[in-house]
């Protein structure tokens, strides 16, 4: 709270309840709130610089400066949104294991079967 | 559009900052420049949200500054807009746990005080063929119930009262031994307290207390004079001369425990200042406690209420003594302004006005068990015997008849939280029922409730640190 200074045990008690139940809940697309702002680290694709999904001055993919083939599973790692890869959280953390080097070993990823 | 109107609260300021005690949850808030600025505003009736932000903004205020101060004061309910708050009526928990229980280890007693609640006028006991001295069976079963009661408690505390306490004092004696005992095996923590009037202090008996860590109420007037008006022998002979020689051995050697003196206020005895001189300074106690006597308006020891008022007047100076003295961080013993204060500083918010009948019940010598122990020995009052427990219905009918929701008087009242209707002993003895709200002391309650919210405040602002004496105060 900024204009009420919580002084009293049942003051700081009300103001814990009051930021858990009216806190604001930070989503990526919101800007302007009026509380102040928190610190949130956004990943993915969609704020970072990604050229994967590009081509190079060229037209072809040999200049990126992440090879192409890591493509195949950038959402894997570094995005937030939910895409068609397993989950590396719960389910697949070792997915990418032998593909050390997407170049050349982008063939050892494989399907998986749930 | 929303319309804004005050809630309820009562504003105080102390060190120069302003305050808020929020009604009914007890919450204090200090006040910032604007939120301040947006109660005034309201002081002269409702506004609308978007005409108090416009009013600001001309003033030079962001908006965005105003609309969060309002959000913060309607969150925490200073402000309100729409249909009332109504809060739901929270019953304890049955069967509550145990905390304190005080035994009546004798109903007899050696002085005969006018004023006795007990004896007097006013007297509810009734302990004709019942026996006048608790034996150590009772005890003992009384002592089990506790530690049976008491799921979840860790601290549990045992009180011996009368009648004179220390007319048994052998029974006093096993019983601390005995409980001793059983909280151990139970793994709790127990502690013991007593009130006499001090007559019967012996060396041994002050030796056994020492060692034993045993807390002690002094029940005392204050000088000889005020003392010796209504606390007499059955002669009528005053009892100040006995009892000053004990009390001062007492105090020097029973250094375990802070000794409490406790006065009784009549219409003869109302010198409070002299009274406290005398019993803090002259005879040493560590704690001074005031209460008015519990009478029948029609006695002439019964406070009227110039008396009233001017022992508010007192109590106020003195608390301005307390707060001095918390400000230079030194114990002051005015405990009437110590246990405001360790509530409001809590936050408590009251739905019953004590503990009786609750977490805390007394024990006649009969076994009988009572609300607390002001009803013990009172067939009207009974709520079990303690070799069959608590009888359940008669519990929850006390509690339901004192339920702060049951006080309508009350529930305009802004020291609700701290007062709930006050003493149910007193409220019987005036209106002939517990639940009934002690109506001849709402002036004096919200007078001294402002007093202490005032002293609070000020430590609040310039020495917030002693606050932290009341952090683990009555914590179990």
């Amino acid at each position: 709270m900024k204009h009420l200074r919580a002084v009293n045990r049942k003051a700081v008690q009300i103001e814990e309840y009051l930021a858990a139940a009216f806190g604001d809940v930070y989503a990526l697309q919101q800007g302007g709130s009026p509380s102040p702002p928190r610190p949130h680290y956004p990943l993915g694709c969609s704020l970072v610089f990604s050229p994967g999904w590009e081509v190079d001055s060229a037209g072809g993919t040999a200049g990126l400066c992440q090879p192409v083939e890591r493509d195949l599973y950038d959402c894997y790692l570094s995005c937030f949104w939910p895409a068609q890869v397993p989950d590396h959280l719960n389910n697949y953390p070792d997915w990418t294991s032998k593909c050390a080097s997407a170049t050349k070993d982008w063939r050892n990823i494989d399907l998986v079967f749930p | 559009m929303s319309v804004y109107r005050l809630a309820e609260f009562h504003p105080f300021s102390g060190g120069g900052k302003e305050f808020l005690y929020l009604v009914p949850s007890g919450g204090i808030f200090e006040l910032g420049p604007l939120s301040s600025a947006i109660l005034r505003r309201l002081q002269f009736g409702e506004r609308a949200r978007e005409d108090l932000v416009a009013e600001f903004k001309n003033e030079g205020h962001p908006a965005a500054e105003i609309e969060e101060a309002m959000e913060e004061l309607e969150q925490c309910r200073a402000i309100a807009a729409g249909a009332a708050f109504t809060e739901p009526i929270q019953k304890p928990p049955t069967p509550f746990p145990l905390q304190t229980l005080v035994l009546n280890v004798t109903n007899h007693c050696n002085l005969s005080c006018k004023y006795c609640y007990e004896y007097g006028e006013d007297r509810l006991a009734t302990p004709e063929g019942k026996p006048k001295f608790m034996n150590a069976e009772t005890a003992r079963a009384s002592v089990d119930y506790l530690i049976g009661q008491s799921p979840g408690r860790r601290a549990i505390h045992l009180t011996f009262f009368g009648g004179e306490t220390l007319l048994n004092f052998p029974l006093v004696r096993q019983t601390i031994e005995y409980a001793r005992e059983r909280a151990q095996a139970a793994g709790k923590y127990i502690d013991f307290s007593l009130t006499t009037n001090g007559t019967l202090l012996r060396p041994e008996i002050i030796e056994y207390l020492a060692e034993n860590r045993v807390g002690v109420t002094i029940s005392l007037d204050g000088p000889r004079e005020m003392n010796d008006s209504l606390r007499v022998f059955k002669n009528g002979q005053g009892s100040y001369d006995i009892i000053e020689p004990k009390v001062r051995e007492l105090l020097k050697r029973h250094t375990t425990r802070p000794i409490a003196a406790r006065v009784t206020l009549t219409s003869q005895v109302v010198d409070v200042l002299k009274i406290y001189r005398h019993l803090k300074n002259d005879l040493g106690f560590h704690e001074v406690g005031f209460a008015p006597v519990t009478t029948s308006p029609i006695r002439l020891y019964a406070i009227g209420t110039n008396g009233l008022d001017h022992i508010l007047k007192q109590f106020t100076e003195l608390a301005q003594e307390y707060l001095e003295y918390a400000l230079r961080d030194q114990h002051h013993g005015f405990s009437n302004v110590s246990d405001t204060l360790g509530e409001l500083h809590s936050g408590i918010s009251k739905a019953h006005p004590c503990g009786a009948g609750l977490g805390l019940l007394g024990v006649g010598p009969s076994g009988d068990i009572a609300p607390c122990h002001r009803f013990v020995d009172s067939d009207t009052h009974k709520l079990g015997h303690i070799s069959t427990g608590v009888d359940r219905s008669k519990q929850a009918d006390f509690l339901d008849r004192g339920h702060l929701s049951r006080k309508p008087e009350c529930h305009t009242c802004w020291a609700r939280p701290v007062c709930s209707g006050g003493c149910y002993h007193e409220a019987y003895v005036r209106y002939g029922d517990t639940g009934h709200a002690n109506l001849h002391y709402c002036d004096w309650i919200r007078g001294w409730t402002d007093v202490c919210l005032r002293v609070y405040g000020q430590i609040a602002a310039c020495n917030p640190a002693f606050l932290r004496h009341f952090d683990d105060r009555k914590e179990s």
